[in-house]
């Protein structure tokens, strides 16, 4: 398991999810340490979106999900997020015929409705993270590029001050700089003290920005470990990060 | 027609169809954050003068013990779920809401001289009763089948709104009420003669949407009721629940229903199923603004209010064939311009 030192920010219990008389997640175990970044890789339709659902409560669920020191059954969407959960979908799901502005005030919503109103100052820190939505503050959020729109998903997540922020294929059908790019500031958002759970398909990258990881596969935990070693395991290098991959190697520093 | 029929025939038109306008919005409104067709809408314009018009005869409205009674369902519905989950604080909040709040406004009601007070606080009091009725029907009738189809939610709105007509007969009777007029004034303004009761339905009207849109552009509870509309699992994801956007949205609907029905009721007679043809004339504009547009919903409604006024005077035995055949090259041309965008949902 995780060192035991770090206080647990998440554990996830027997987490089991089924679409009518499929399962799609079968009794997972997960936990994240408080100011870790704990990386989910696997394949396509492992279920790696479906956990990070249940999680949050967008999808109902059987298990137990402990986050910051108390356990939910099944959540629920607005409690989870009243409770410092964030969760970037692999959608986005913006406002698009919203300014990137609205979008992120947005995401401070339910701190604004707690009495917390310092969204103000919230957005300095976003933009300090993101200049690139300063720039564009009062451009319409459908109108921005990928990447752009990753930064602005985000960046509105960042805004309820999240006490742990899941990110969902981060990198998906953005290009390799790009990338790049996203995952540098998912390494900075930890140095912030942000814990991150990250599901990723770009497994080489998520393994080098990790401290811990799981290999999910057809709905269930098939490896764990601390991330450098899953990235020297044979079986992992042969199922998920192939050979010779250098150039890739390169775009993920 | 000379020019002094066709400007009190505009006039007339203006004035309707600022209310009509009104409703359009609050329609437009409601769809966009819900998907409801608010058929109701316009029980809540007949509701509001025919509640106005009891108290201004000094009689106990009907309505009161509907909120006493969707209250009561609403604090057993609500209070079980905050007591199952703990929240004590919650649970407070909402006996507060749902019981308390009515009983005291029962009592007030009952302590009051309503008919010695200045009408202003008659239509304040008025406001009280029924606005609070459009979240508790949400939170009874829509939030148990929110993620429905939207044909689901038009025949559910369909049944709410024969209930609430029949609950009307029941409340108010079969006769029509007509209450005082806000303003007795009259301004000659060359060859016209504008009454100060069209003055205040305009004007009430256009402050009402300026109010509407800084709610919707500055306010971070417009935002979130904005952002409901353009993605509802995005907004989810920020801690803005359906249920809250839901109640939010049929708030400010019964407070534009009634609002437009105290306005009215001293022009119109308003019987217990008056509302629905108000409502039904809103819902052409908001058809013409195709159920998205506001701008273009509330001119649909302006143009709606006009047709009426000049086809009552050329063929007033058909004037409802009129307006409502208005809908048929609206749809027509709609249908014919846009793309069919039901695949995405």
């Amino acid at each position: 398991m995780n060192a035991t030192a770090v206080n647990k920010v998440l554990e996830v219990r027997d987490l089991c999810v089924s679409y009518g008389k499929v399962e799609a997640l079968h009794n997972a175990n997960v936990s994240v340490g408080e100011g870790q970044i704990v990386t989910v890789i696997g394949p396509n339709g492992a279920g790696k979106t479906t956990m990070l659902s249940a999680i949050m409560g967008v999808l109902g669920s059987r298990g137990r999900v402990d986050f910051d020191g108390s356990v939910e059954g099944v959540p629920e969407v607005e409690r989870m997020v009243a409770r410092g959960m964030n969760l970037v979908p692999e959608k986005r799901e913006l406002f698009g015929e919203m300014s990137v502005e609205d979008n992120l005030v947005l995401g401070a919503f339910q701190r604004y409705r707690m009495g917390r109103r310092d969204h103000g100052q919230t957005m300095e820190e976003v933009y300090d993270i993101f200049p690139r939505l300063k720039e564009r503050r009062t451009q319409l959020a459908g109108t921005l590029s990928g990447g752009e729109r990753q930064m602005l998903a985000v960046g509105r997540a960042l805004m309820a001050k999240p006490k742990l922020l899941m990110l969902d294929e981060p990198s998906l059908g953005l290009a390799p700089l790009i990338v790049r790019e996203i995952f540098r500031i998912i390494a900075e958002l930890r140095r912030r003290g942000v814990s991150i759970l990250l599901v990723e398909q770009n497994a080489r990258a998520a393994l080098q920005v990790a401290d811990y990881a799981y290999v999910l596969e057809t709905g269930e935990i098939a490896m764990e470990g601390p991330a450098h070693k899953l990235a020297d395991d044979p079986r992992v290098i042969e199922a998920y990060l192939g050979l010779g991959g250098k150039h890739q190697d390169k775009l993920a520093h | 027609m000379d020019l002094q029929i066709a400007l009190i025939l505009g006039q007339d038109g203006i004035t309707n169809g600022a209310i009509y306008a009104l409703l359009a919005l609050a329609l437009v409104l409601v769809f966009a954050v819900t998907r409801v067709i608010f058929i109701p809408q316009g029980e809540f314009v007949a509701y509001g003068a025919l509640t106005l018009a009891m108290m201004d005869a000094g009689r106990l409205p009907g309505t009161i013990w509907l909120l006493l009674i969707a209250g009561c369902a609403v604090a057993v519905l609500d209070g079980y779920a905050a007591l199952k989950a703990g929240q004590q604080r919650r649970l407070a909040a909402i006996l507060g809401l749902n019981l308390a709040y009515p009983l005291a406004l029962l009592g007030l009601l009952k302590a009051l001289p309503l008919p010695d007070l200045p009408l202003a606080v008659q239509v304040f009091a008025a406001l009280l009763v029924v606005v609070p009725l459009g979240p508790m029907m949400y939170r009874l009738v829509y939030q148990p089948i929110a993620e429905a189809s939207v044909l689901v939610l038009l025949i559910v709105s369909v049944a709410a709104h024969v209930a609430m007509v029949g609950l009307g007969l029941v409340f108010f009777g079969a006769e029509g009420y007509r209450t005082p007029p806000f303003s007795e004034a009259r301004f000659e303004l060359g060859p016209m003669l504008i009454s100060g009761q069209t003055l205040w339905v305009v004007l009430a009207s256009l402050l009402l949407i300026v109010a509407l849109a800084l709610f919707f552009d500055r306010t971070l509870y417009g935002k979130a009721l904005r952002a409901t509309a353009i993605n509802r699992t995005g907004a989810r994801l920020m801690g803005i629940s359906p249920a809250l956007a839901g109640k939010l949205t049929f708030f400010l609907a019964a407070l534009i229903g009634v609002l437009s029905g105290v306005l009215i009721s001293p022009i119109t007679t308003i019987y217990y199923d008056t509302g629905f043809l108000i409502g039904l004339k809103g819902f052409v504009g908001a058809i013409i603004g195709g159920l998205a547009s506001y701008p273009i919903a509330a001119g649909g409604a302006l143009l709606v209010g006009l047709l009426e006024a000049f086809s009552s005077f050329w063929a007033s035995a058909y004037k409802e064939v009129i307006v409502f055949t208005l809908i048929i090259p609206v749809l027509l041309w709609r249908s014919l311009k846009s793309h069919h965008l039901e695949e995405e949902e």
